[in-house]
């Protein structure tokens, strides 16, 4: 069919990335990131009713460098995913809707998830002593 | 003048033939969310480094076992009913969309039990 070979509806690869868009589109990036995310929780669930020798394999690997990549990946997915959540129900119930509230709790959200992640991050270095 | 046949209206249904009952799911499974995924970043937190017997012990405290278990099923009730709506955007030919969505539902009900039995297994186990 030829006319499937035309840009589709709103034409994204000329459309100018705005905050709106950028922002929506991240709010599914995250909750599928999120999703992948639960295979690690599941994991370390497991490993820990497996026994002592599985949850050293775990935290060894969720421990390493790699693994707190994904961790501080999933907390940033986790927490953006949450703030632009509540976001949403608020549009839900028609609160924040018109344009200028919409750039306003984007901005929110944006600074909100940054922060709660390295607000755990330091906390949880803290707890540990540093390490 | 509606389009709709008056059959098709009184079940109110619409397109996707099963009205607002998703909808409401996903807000709702989304509002538990909120406490339930703060409690856990929050304890995570508080685990960071801790050894297996703390780790262990934690678990096996019977509310923290139930507010896991609540977490498990609850996130993954909500994450098989996003990625629905992500595959139904997406996918157009009819087959590999119905396959697509058993493939999540069944993943998501293949992890959820598991991680449910570890909690158990914790909670009862010696
Ligand atoms: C680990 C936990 C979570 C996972 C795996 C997850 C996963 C997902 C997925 C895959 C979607 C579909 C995205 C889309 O349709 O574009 C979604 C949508 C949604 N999530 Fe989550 N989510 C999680 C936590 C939360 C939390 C804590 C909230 C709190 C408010 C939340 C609120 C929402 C809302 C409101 C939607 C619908 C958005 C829309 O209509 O486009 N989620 N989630």
């Amino acid at each position: 069919m030829v006319a499937r070979s035309r840009p589709l509806s709103p034409h994204l690869q000329i459309y100018r990335p705005q905050l709106t868009s950028v922002l929506s589109i991240t709010h599914r990036l995250s909750g599928v990131a999120l999703t992948l995310g639960t295979l690690l929780l599941v994991y370390w669930l497991v490993a820990v009713a497996a026994g002592p020798q599985a949850y050293e394999a775990a935290t060894g690997f969720i421990g390493s460098w790699f693994g707190r990549l994904l961790l501080f990946g999933w907390s940033l997915a986790l927490f953006y995913h949450l703030c632009n959540g509540i976001r949403h129900l608020f549009w839900d119930m028609g609160i924040g809707l018109d344009l200028p509230s919409v750039y306003r709790s984007g901005y929110a959200v944006l600074a909100g998830s940054v922060a709660l992640t390295l607000a755990s991050w330091i906390a949880g270095y803290g707890v540990m002593g540093g390490n | 003048m509606s389009l709709r046949s008056p059959f098709g209206r009184v079940k109110g249904l619409g397109a996707a033939h099963e009205g607002v009952h998703h909808w409401w799911a996903q807000r709702l499974s989304a509002l538990a969310l909120i406490p339930l995924t703060v409690w856990f970043v929050v304890s995570l937190v508080s685990l960071s480094g801790a050894d297996y017997a703390t780790v262990r012990a934690w678990m096996g405290s019977p509310v923290v076992a139930g507010l896991l278990i609540l977490l498990i099923v609850t996130v993954f009730y909500h994450a098989a009913l996003g990625l629905q709506v992500v595959i139904e955007d997406y996918v157009h030919t009819e087959a590999t969309k119905i396959a697509a969505l058993l493939a999540v539902k069944a993943a998501a009900a293949v992890l959820a039990l598991s991680g449910v039995l570890a909690v158990l297994d914790v909670l009862f186990g010696a």
